[in-house]
């Protein structure tokens, strides 16, 4: 069947099973391949994408539920969020493949709470995995953040 | 100790195999004798021709002057790219802001790891491997610059500079790497050049040295082999055997083939495989097919009922026909000397691990006849060439490998067997005209797949002297060989029956240097359950092993953990040098001593391939879970060349111990792996993460690596830290119990 999308702001027209995860149809049909697959049991956070601005696993939200929902994956960021500016001057990622997810739910966080402290990260951020072990440079990119997002938030 | 130049390391782990041994395994697996051939020849057989330029296999540079260094490596996380483009950086005298890096295309011939003699990543070897090539390779372009510099301004080469991708005279000439591209190309490259000396590096073991690939893994931009999309590919996902060994009896497909977008079904030597469109549809079609499964070679037993057996075999209770007992340190005479009271006895198991990378294993294959190219996170290239060269009857070097970044690897992209890259070159054969089809494994399929950190179990009985330390040391090692496993692998990793990475660390180990008799051996059990090197390899048990033994002799004698230490590395002389002073450094800049509120250190040092890393860690039980807040790590790497990495690669070696110490475990049910992704296979969380705090040792040492050594310390310091707090001995691990 069609479905029409949202996302970052371009309305887009798929086909796909409404029983299908929208990860599967951001990645297999529109290519757009920032969100990523981990888990697909809500376990590990890299398909965190925003719908109506709040963090959701894609990988466990069927196409045919999102309706009219906005829809904000990691291209909708720009590169140019203060998270990613950040991620950077700390090199947070190693091997890369949790960053999308984990930015996505941390760029989710600062948007609701601008100066998270250690238990809101904790709260925040604990469903998004990192094998590699960066988790102390997203602590610290976080917070590094959180000044600056005070002033340009629009996550 | 360093890496002697004429062995080589197999990736990940394993050491000491001669050139020659290699050969041998090479034409063994290969089918052919192959008499006077390097590995390289062997594995680049068939390799296209191919320019370089120039500058040669490891520097491209735009006409703009902007320098690519390639890495003939996998960036996995471990930060090789940053730490390879800095060495060529260094030398060259490049602007270290504009120079870029790239995965180089696999060919043994040039890009052949010096460690191992063929194309790989593993074992922490990438800079030490490099070290003078890329030196070497920097200096060269360097030189070609300068002298270009020379003819043009017509001055003595030897008044040339270069500063920052800057050329210059005295006389206030100056050029960029762009000005003078086309003149230093024709320059005839140097047959040798001066180096720098250390002490005058300006970028190498500086903070400016920081990752290149940042920006594009915070931004969704970086490519791994999950991103590939080519025209017309295809996806494919494979229905596994559900026991390690089982085999097709017969499928019923007909369902499956009438799920929308499924396009074939097949089975394959590992499987039945279902080729889609997309990855849902395929998933779809995997769960409508029905396999009938052969068991009749499989393993059956419980990892409750392994264990068992490796406790009897280490009793001498048992003895499998399939294997015998490996001794691997033998000194003096132990006969008669652990019977006594004055013996500590200590056993300790450690269950299956898997990797759990982040992007589960994946790869896109391509075939036409003989005809193959591979687009994935390739980390050992010229085994996975030789194995597809296999399924479609070509020379290794003709398969083709574009590489690109792995999302983890923690040695599971490079496995012995290249058991994913094989899958999908069969895949791909089958439906053939080179039409792309991206193999996709499921998490489930990832974590079922074996290819695990072998179970194992160890019996300790160390005699004490009565000056409390160590008089005699008996050592039984009961774990699986991955080795073994394979013809050529043996070929490089097993002498006098002992496989290396079973035992290194014990094997080496200072605190038996300082014993006076030491009986220890390895028995290494079969079973059709698969496993592979895994973050640290043998490491991640004996580190363990040894250094919470250590604390129990210690307590036992009533003396400091570290001062314990200490005397034995005295003891042990030039075997415990660096041990006693990454022991220091850790000691000096972590504290020592009790702690308020029930919070208590745990210290360990260990070696691995060719690093030596202290670790105090501050830990308690809280809500019936050991937490750690706090790790200060000292690593001696030898030169550092990018601190800020080498901080990322202790914090993260540490995560990934921890991990595996509280809460890693694969266990079997009648030969069923019973966890099968991160709801039962719990892994460390953001909330359960601790602080770590890295500090380098100064040294003038060549570089060794530090993807691996960061991580088995935490699993020894950690349960010594819960020995402090309770006086109990750890015995087995998880130890967080499911
Ligand atoms: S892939 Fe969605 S949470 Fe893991
Ligand atoms: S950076 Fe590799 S999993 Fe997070």
């Amino acid at each position: 069947m069609s479905i029409e999308l949202e996302i970052n702001g371009v309305k887009r027209q798929v086909a796909a099973e409404a029983d299908t995860p929208l990860l599967w149809v951001l990645r297999d049909e529109l290519h757009m391949t920032g969100t990523k697959y981990g888990c697909g049991v809500a376990q590990c956070g890299a398909c965190t994408v925003h719908l109506d601005g709040q963090p959701v696993r894609s990988c466990q939200t069927p196409v045919g539920s999102v309706g009219a929902g906005k829809i904000t994956t990691i291209e909708g960021l720009g590169g140019t969020h203060p998270l990613q500016a950040s991620w950077v001057k700390h090199d947070v990622p190693q091997c890369g493949y949790c960053q999308s997810g984990q930015i996505m739910s941390a760029a989710a966080l600062l948007a609701a709470t601008p100066k998270p402290t250690d238990a809101d990260i904790d709260a925040a951020m604990s469903g998004n995995l990192c094998r590699c072990g960066a988790y102390q440079r997203i602590r610290a990119a976080i917070k590094d953040a959180s000044g600056e997002l005070a002033v340009t938030a629009k996550a | 100790m360093y890496i002697a130049p004429e062995k080589t390391r197999t990736p990940s782990g394993g050491q000491g195999a001669s050139r020659r041994e290699l050969i041998v395994g090479a034409a063994l697996v290969g089918g052919s004798l192959l008499v006077g051939c390097s590995p390289a020849d062997i594995m680049g057989a068939g390799a296209p021709k191919t320019d370089f330029g120039a500058f040669g296999p490891f520097i491209k540079i735009d006409a703009d002057g902007a320098v690519t260094v390639m890495n003939k490596h996998q960036e996995m996380g471990q930060g090789n790219h940053a730490g390879l483009s800095a060495i060529v950086a260094e030398e060259m005298d490049a602007d270290w802001s504009t120079v870029k890096v790239q995965h180089a295309a696999a060919n043994a011939k040039v890009y052949a790891n010096s460690l191992m003699g063929v194309q790989g990543t593993g074992g922490s070897t990438a800079i030490a491997n490099s070290w003078m090539q890329l030196r070497t390779a920097g200096a060269t372009a360097r030189a070609m610059f300068v002298q270009a510099a020379a003819d043009a301004w017509k001055v003595p080469a030897a008044e040339v500079t270069v500063k920052d991708g800057v050329v210059s005279h005295a006389s206030g000439k100056s050029a960029q790497f762009g000005d003078l591209l086309a003149d230093a190309a024709k320059v005839t490259p140097p047959k040798s050049v001066k180096l720098k000396d250390p002490k005058d590096f300006t970028l190498i073991g500086t903070e400016r040295v920081r990752r290149k690939d940042s920006l594009a893994k915070a931004t969704g931009q970086a490519r791994y082999t999950q991103d590939v999309y080519l025209p017309d590919m295809l996806t494919a996902v494979v229905a596994h055997a559900p026991r390690f060994g089982g085999k097709v009896k017969s499928f019923d497909d007909t369902a499956a083939r009438k799920v929308p977008g499924v396009v074939d079904v097949f089975a394959i030597a590992t499987g039945v495989a279902v080729v889609a469109n997309g990855v849902y549809a395929a998933r779809k079609g995997r769960e409508a097919l029905k396999v009938e499964w052969d068991d009749a070679k499989a393993e059956s037993r419980s990892s409750a009922e392994m264990l068992a057996d490796y406790h009897r075999i280490a009793r001498g209770e048992l003895t499998p026909s399939d294997d015998k007992w490996a001794p691997f340190t033998t000194k003096g005479d132990a006969t008669g000397q652990f019977d006594g009271t004055d013996v500590l006895h200590a056993t300790y198991d450690f269950p299956y691990l898997a990797h759990a990378t982040m992007e589960p294993m994946n790869c896109v294959a391509q075939v036409d006849g003989s005809k193959c190219k591979l687009t994935y996170g390739a980390q050992g290239h010229s085994l996975d060439q030789m194995a597809a060269a296999m399924v479609v009857v070509n020379l290794p070097g003709a398969i083709e490998i574009e590489t690109l970044f792995a999302g983890g690897s923690f040695g599971r992209r490079s496995s012995w067997d290249s058991d994913y890259v094989v899958e999908a070159v069969q895949i791909a054969k089958h439906v053939g005209r080179f039409r792309p089809v991206k193999l996709v494994w499921t998490r489930e399929d990832d974590m079922t797949a074996g290819h695990y950190r072998p179970m194992a179990h160890h019996a300790v009985a160390v005699k004490v002297g009565k000056d409390g330390y160590p008089a005699a040391w008996r050592h039984r090692v009961v774990v699986q060989s991955f080795a073994k496993a394979s013809p050529m692998m043996a070929s490089m990793m097993v002498k006098n029956n002992v496989d290396s990475t079973t035992v290194e660390g014990t094997a080496g180990s200072p605190y038996l240097a300082a014993t006076p008799v030491v009986d220890a051996q390895v028995f290494t059990p079969h079973s059709p359950v698969t496993t592979l090197w895994w973050r640290s390899v043998g490491a991640t048990h004996t580190a363990p092993v040894m250094e919470h033994t250590i604390d129990q002799l210690a307590a036992r004698a009533k003396i400091d953990p570290v001062e314990y230490r200490r005397e034995l590395y005295r003891r042990a002389g030039e075997a415990g040098a660096r041990h006693l002073a990454v022991l220091n450094l850790a000691v000096e800049k972590a504290g020592w001593g009790t702690l308020e509120d029930g919070w208590t250190r745990g210290v360990a040092v260990h070696e691995s391939f060719g690093s030596v890393v202290a670790n105090v860690c501050e830990a308690k039980v809280i809500d019936g879970e050991p937490r750690v807040r706090k790790v200060t790590v000292a690593v001696d790497c030898g030169i550092a060349i990018a601190p800020n990495q080498i901080a990322a690669q202790m914090e993260g070696g540490t995560c990934y111990g921890l991990s595996a110490a509280l809460f890693g475990q694969v266990t079997l049910d009648k030969g069923r792996p019973q966890q099968t992704n991160f709801d039962t296979y719990r892994v460390l969380r953001q909330n359960e993460a601790p602080q770590v705090e890295t500090w380098i040792v100064p040294s003038a040492h060549p570089p060794s690596g530090v993807g691996e050594p960061g991580t088995p310390v935490i699993m020894a310091s950690l349960p010594n830290a819960l020995f402090a707090a309770t006086g109990k001995p750890v015995s087995s691990f998880p130890l967080v119990k499911a």
